[in-house]
């Protein structure tokens, strides 16, 4: 059920140490602020799952969150790399880092799978590449009916899926429009699921393209204006692009990194 | 580093997007990677490709952009799109599923038979650099029709042996992809800023076609790590036209 949250309650209910967490929102609609809160409440061990790392999960990461990282593409869009992933991948700093890595198309079917509650997803992908090679949880299959060789991929589900929405109503369904990426995959296929909100409203308007999830699919709402910046709300807010741009000399520092981490875990919520 | 090759007219960097703008064919469904490709795609639907029908993984469907995305998740790419669908279908329903003509790419790596590497450089396991990965490459050109590369031009991208294939071209050469099973035909050209290069019909490496004017030969071969194969009749890239610089800086300016 929906319940209303803070932020703070929802992630001490449900976010524990060692868990398989997913904070997803591709580009748009990231739960930067969520991800905030797991680093002031010091979750270790945490194995995060998402498409694009982006800057969320460089600050986790960094933070000595996590342990382990399931991604397709982990860059700093439009600006470069994500460096504290880079740090603990090529240094083990703060702490080693394993990562399993999809792509894109094979990541999208696992989410498929996890929320259609099926062990595996299929899909024409992988073949050729390096990836198969390093990566466990890309195999063969062979189709029962005609005998093409796919490729199988085993279904995501996290014991969290965190994401943002636009608006939540006063019975606890979200709504979100926009670029809605996987994030009703994420919700479905995870144990449990926090979603942050721009705002409550007595009623959802109609809109091309919204996105309901029933207040009975989601486990705490949360009202976090900004939650996504500096990713953003579609008719809330824009990226803010120069923050993308300024991460980049930040996280290149362990220092630099050290002082901006300092300012989060100060933050009160 | 972008190269003044022409009297303070155009840089190198800008005869790269217009060339890599060319090879997109009017009324097109292309599937664009950001950055460079992005370029592209957008100086040719306003110059020759009106009807191109520009695809973003982030699920945007027919956008029509007045400013270069920041990023593949840009909202002026679901405002502008005739439809925005989740990131499931777009992989599933229209990637896959083959009614995507044109797959658009960049690259940090590319070899002889135009494979890509995103993933790393040095050991996989002992990275000594680890770039950011696949995302939506590896399917974009194992499932489009034809892939458009584009990547400045240098012996750190231009490899004879890839660390590692995060995206496969043709394979090994001839009939590699039709034995992999691969519905696509692989890539049909590679732009780079001194240079167009396509696949010989037969061997499937890549032949130097064209040089962008005032580069020679050699300077192209100087800039990438094997032994290039030249095509017997070379061309020289017509340089861009006053009204192609003119859309190009336009994008560039409102973005």
């Amino acid at each position: 059920m929906g319940e209303f949250l803070s932020l703070r309650e929802a992630v001490a209910r449900y976010v524990e140490d060692g868990q398989t967490l997913a904070l997803e929102g591709f580009t748009h609609l990231i739960p930067f602020a969520a991800g905030h809160e797991i680093i002031r409440q010091g979750r270790r061990d945490l194995t995060l799952v998402r498409m694009t790392p982006d800057l969320v999960y460089d600050q986790l990461i960094g933070a000595g969150c996590a342990s382990k990282l399931i991604f397709g593409w982990g860059g700093n869009p439009g600006v470069g790399s994500l460096h504290r992933m880079r740090d603990a991948v090529e240094n083990q700093f703060p702490r080693p880092l394993e990562v399993e890595e999809h792509s894109h198309a094979g990541l999208a079917e696992r989410w498929r799978a996890g929320a259609a509650g099926l062990p595996f997803g299929v899909l024409r992908g992988y073949v050729g590449t390096s990836l198969a090679d390093h990566t466990k949880t890309i195999a063969s299959i062979s189709c029962p009916f005609t005998g093409e060789e796919l490729t199988a991929v085993p279904a995501i589900n996290p014991d969290v899926g965190i994401i943002h929405a636009q608006q939540a109503d006063r019975d606890g369904n979200v709504m979100y429009w926009g670029i809605t990426g996987v994030q009703k995959e994420c919700v479905l296929a995870s144990r449990h699921s926090i979603v942050t909100v721009e705002e409550v409203v007595d009623e959802f308007a109609v809109r091309t393209g919204g996105v309901v999830l029933p207040s009975w699919a989601v486990d705490a709402v949360a009202v976090v204006p900004g939650g996504p910046h500096p990713s953003y709300a579609h008719d809330y807010s824009d990226r803010d692009n120069d923050f993308y741009a300024a991460w980049d000399p930040i996280a290149r520092s362990r220092d630099a990194f050290t002082d901006w981490l300092a300012g989060v875990v100060e933050v009160k919520p | 580093m972008s190269i003044d090759r022409r009297n303070g007219q155009w840089t190198s960097d800008e005869m790269m997007a217009v060339a890599a703008a060319r090879e997109l064919a009017d009324g097109v469904v292309c599937f664009v990677g950001i950055g460079l490709p992005s370029t592209a795609a957008n100086v040719a639907r306003r110059m020759h490709a009106p009807n191109a029908v520009l695809i973003y993984e982030s699920g945007c469907i027919g956008s029509r952009p007045d400013h270069l995305p920041a990023s593949i998740g840009d909202g002026v790419l679901s405002e502008t799109a005739v439809a925005n669908v989740g990131v499931v279908e777009i992989f599933s329903y229209w990637l896959q599923a083959g009614r995507i003509d044109v797959g658009f790419l960049g690259a940090a790596q590319i070899d002889r038979f135009a494979n890509i590497n995103t993933t790393v450089i040095g050991a996989y396991d002992t990275p000594k650099v680890r770039l950011p990965g696949a995302g939506g490459a590896p399917e974009i050109a194992a499932n489009c029709g034809e892939v458009i590369i584009t990547l400045p031009h240098s012996r750190r991208a231009f490899v004879e042996q890839l660390d590692f294939v995060t995206s496969l071209g043709h394979g090994a050469g001839p009939g590699n992809r039709e034995q992999l099973g691969l519905r696509g035909r692989g890539p049909s050209a590679v732009i780079s800023d001194l240079c167009v290069l396509r696949p010989d019909p037969d061997t499937k490496e890549l032949n130097l076609t064209s040089v962008h004017p005032g580069v020679s030969v050699d300077d192209v071969q100087s800039a990438t790590g094997w032994e290039l194969a030249v095509a017997d009749e070379l061309a020289i890239t017509p340089p861009p036209t006053a009204e192609e610089l003119a859309v190009l800086r336009e994008l560039k300016a409102a973005s």
